[in-house]
């Protein structure tokens, strides 16, 4: 070890070892952009609710700062937080999956890779979830399920607007079965909804894949991606295994999605707090939270 | 037609063999070996009767894919009168991995709809090896929207590796075919049966299978990936599949010990294959009572059960 790197922050040094994890350093001051590859200040990075300054690649966010980012502050409130994993096929690969889950929890600081919130966006009420990719690729086992069934059911009984913003390889693998029947208990919830007019804004984020893809995420009244993210039933890797050969440059990407008819909007994560409610307020028949912010006062609270 | 024989099977092929091998010379030299053959037969029902008694989830799942295994087909001309298939999903085309169409079983008119794989190559090439894509979907969608119209049960047969992974799926939306069945199944006003007959490979064998009752043969499997693609992720060797496919738990009987699975029905000795007559009527009768018990129950009683029924799944400590 040369002087140079006895004088750095150990944070720094581990980090810094090899070129393929410089670029999701989580700590250090400097940052690498995936796309553009500039060097990029972390706390600029982070004003930019990671989005990247020179070019607009829409890095991958944690799932807590994204609502943080999306709610108005005070409005919070975390729905299923005490909904836990648990291991109930004693399932071991290489690894225990007893294991993994500690792991995941103790690198994400999260109990599984789904967070719940209602509140609100410039006063307009909302439920919002959000999956934590760090947290096992996002994948969807029980406790996303579950917590996600009781997000879509605040929504119905106070009659407010759902969002789900997903980033997810798909199903977990060591929940079996259980998960992949994640993916019909979500869907049915979400037909509730649509039986009662509740509106469901699904947000691609990077990457929506396999058993989350094939059902929550695609079922928005509005379905909505960030730039650039990759979305898809089957993972690229399989497909070119598949059909023996390379696939086009941007498949699977939102811009791709779009061109085919499976989105309705691409929209840049910095306009979404704008956005997002305008168009849940025209599907609600409310004002526009523009002005309904200078009219807080004279608009009637919705039930809760 | 002569058995194909898995290499778990190994000792009761070469028991059949000899078993042939006699019955050549018996019919040769007219000797009367008849009592042999009996005993041998006995021998090779005894042998089988043991290997099956003790059978893995891997030896399991390659019965579930056996050459010879029945197909939807197989068991739509035994079990129902005046199928009439019905074709296309009226936007893109008509996906012949999927099959569908009303028939009658015991005089009730009724909706089937089932994953079809192919028995040689040219029909396996047409089938995509019971891989649909989004229009294979769509079409299902159809016609389970038609029989909701019409009040015909929904009875569906899950037979398939999985929604295929082609780039036209992906560009006409394998994802969205497979979400949007899931959530119109699980609000459809009329009864629907599920059964895994092969293979219930993950979202691409779901997405006919939300239903009120989902019933498995003994031999078939349901998991959320298949044992190679599990083993390649998770063990980095898709030689683990044999790992991976116990770890899972992917079989009946295991299925419906967690509850995922109402019931199971037992195939006939040796696999369904080795006796399609015996499986279709035991699949016909047990369709029968199913059907019984859901058609005197009201439709917004048999929603309400159906959404309780899919809450349910899952665990966690709350």
């Amino acid at each position: 070890m040369s002087w140079f790197q006895k004088l750095m922050p150990s944070r720094i040094r581990t980090e810094g070892g090899s070129s393929e994890r410089s670029r999701s350093v989580p700590e250090g001051l400097w940052t690498k952009c995936d796309a553009c590859s500039a060097v990029l200040y972390r706390p600029e990075v982070e004003r930019n609710m990671e989005v990247c300054p020179k070019c607009g690649h829409h890095l991958r966010i944690g799932a807590r700062r994204r609502l943080e980012l999306l709610l108005d502050e005070n409005t919070r409130h975390e729905i299923g937080a005490d909904i836990q994993p648990v291991d109930a096929l004693k399932f071991k690969d290489s690894k225990k999956y007893k294991d993994r889950l500690v792991q995941a929890q103790k690198g994400t600081g999260e109990h599984d890779a789904l967070v719940a919130m209602s509140g609100s966006i410039k006063g307009l009420p909302v439920v919002a979830a959000a999956f934590e990719f760090a947290f096992m690729g996002g994948s969807m086992g029980s406790v996303v399920g579950e917590r996600f069934v009781r997000a879509a059911d605040v929504s119905l009984q106070e009659r407010i607007p759902l969002i789900c913003f997903s980033a997810s390889g798909g199903a977990r693998m060591q929940e079996a079965l259980f998960s992949l029947m994640q993916m019909a208990k979500t869907s049915a919830a979400l037909a509730r909804l649509r039986e009662e007019g509740i509106p469901f804004i699904s947000v691609l984020t990077d990457p929506t894949m396999g058993g989350v893809s094939a059902s929550l995420a695609m079922l928005g009244d509005v379905n909505v991606a960030e730039p650039g993210a990759l979305i898809g039933f089957a993972g690229p890797r399989v497909i070119e295994q598949t059909v023996r050969e390379t696939l086009p440059e941007g498949f699977q990407r939102s811009e791709f999605l779009l061109e085919h008819g499976a989105i309705d909007i691409i929209m840049d994560r910095r306009e979404m707090r704008d956005r997002l409610p305008a168009l849940l307020a025209m599907l609600t028949h409310r004002p526009s939270p523009e002005t309904r912010h200078l009219t807080t006062e004279a608009e009637p609270e919705p039930t809760a | 037609m002569s058995l194909n024989f898995l290499e778990f099977e190994r000792p009761i092929a070469e028991l059949e063999a000899k078993l042939d091998e006699l019955r050549f010379v018996g019919d040769d030299n007219h000797l009367n070996i008849s009592e042999e053959i009996n005993r041998l037969q006995a021998k090779s029902r005894q042998l089988t009767e043991q290997i099956f008694s003790s059978l893995d989830a891997w030896q399991i799942s390659q019965l579930a894919r056996h050459p010879q295994r029945p197909y939807t087909m197989d068991y739509v001309t035994r079990i129902f009168t005046e199928f009439e298939e019905l074709h296309g999903d009226r936007a893109y085309a008509d996906d012949q991995a999927i099959i569908g169409g009303v028939a009658r079983l015991d005089g009730l008119p009724v909706m089937v709809i089932g994953h079809q794989k192919g028995r040689d190559t040219k029909e396996k090439i047409r089938r995509n090896f019971g891989m649909p894509r989004p229009e294979g979907y769509r079409k299902a969608l159809r016609l389970m929207e038609m029989a909701e119209r019409f009040k015909l049960p929904v009875l569906t047969f899950i037979d398939t590796p999985g929604a295929y992974p082609g780039v036209g799926a992906e560009e006409r939306g394998q994802s969205e075919a497979i979400a949007r069945n899931l959530l119109v199944m699980s609000k459809l006003r009329t009864p629907i049966v599920c059964t895994v007959i092969g293979e219930g490979g993950s979202g691409g064998a779901l997405a006919i299978g939300v239903g009120d009752r989902v019933l498995m043969l003994s031999y078939s499997t349901y998991s959320v990936i298949s044992p190679e693609g599990c083993a390649s992720i998770l063990w980095k060797s898709a030689d683990r599949a044999a790992d991976a496919a116990e770890a899972m738990g992917i079989t009946a009987p295991r299925l419906k010990s967690l509850g995922l699975v109402d019931d199971v029905i037992e195939e006939p000795l040796g696999g369904a294959h080795r006796d399609v007559d015996v499986m279709a009527e035991r699949l016909k009768n047990s369709l029968l009572e199913q059907l019984s018990g859901l058609n005197t129950t009201p439709v917004n009683a048999l929603l309400d059960q159906r959404y309780q029924r899919l809450m349910s799944f899952g665990n966690f400590k709350d």
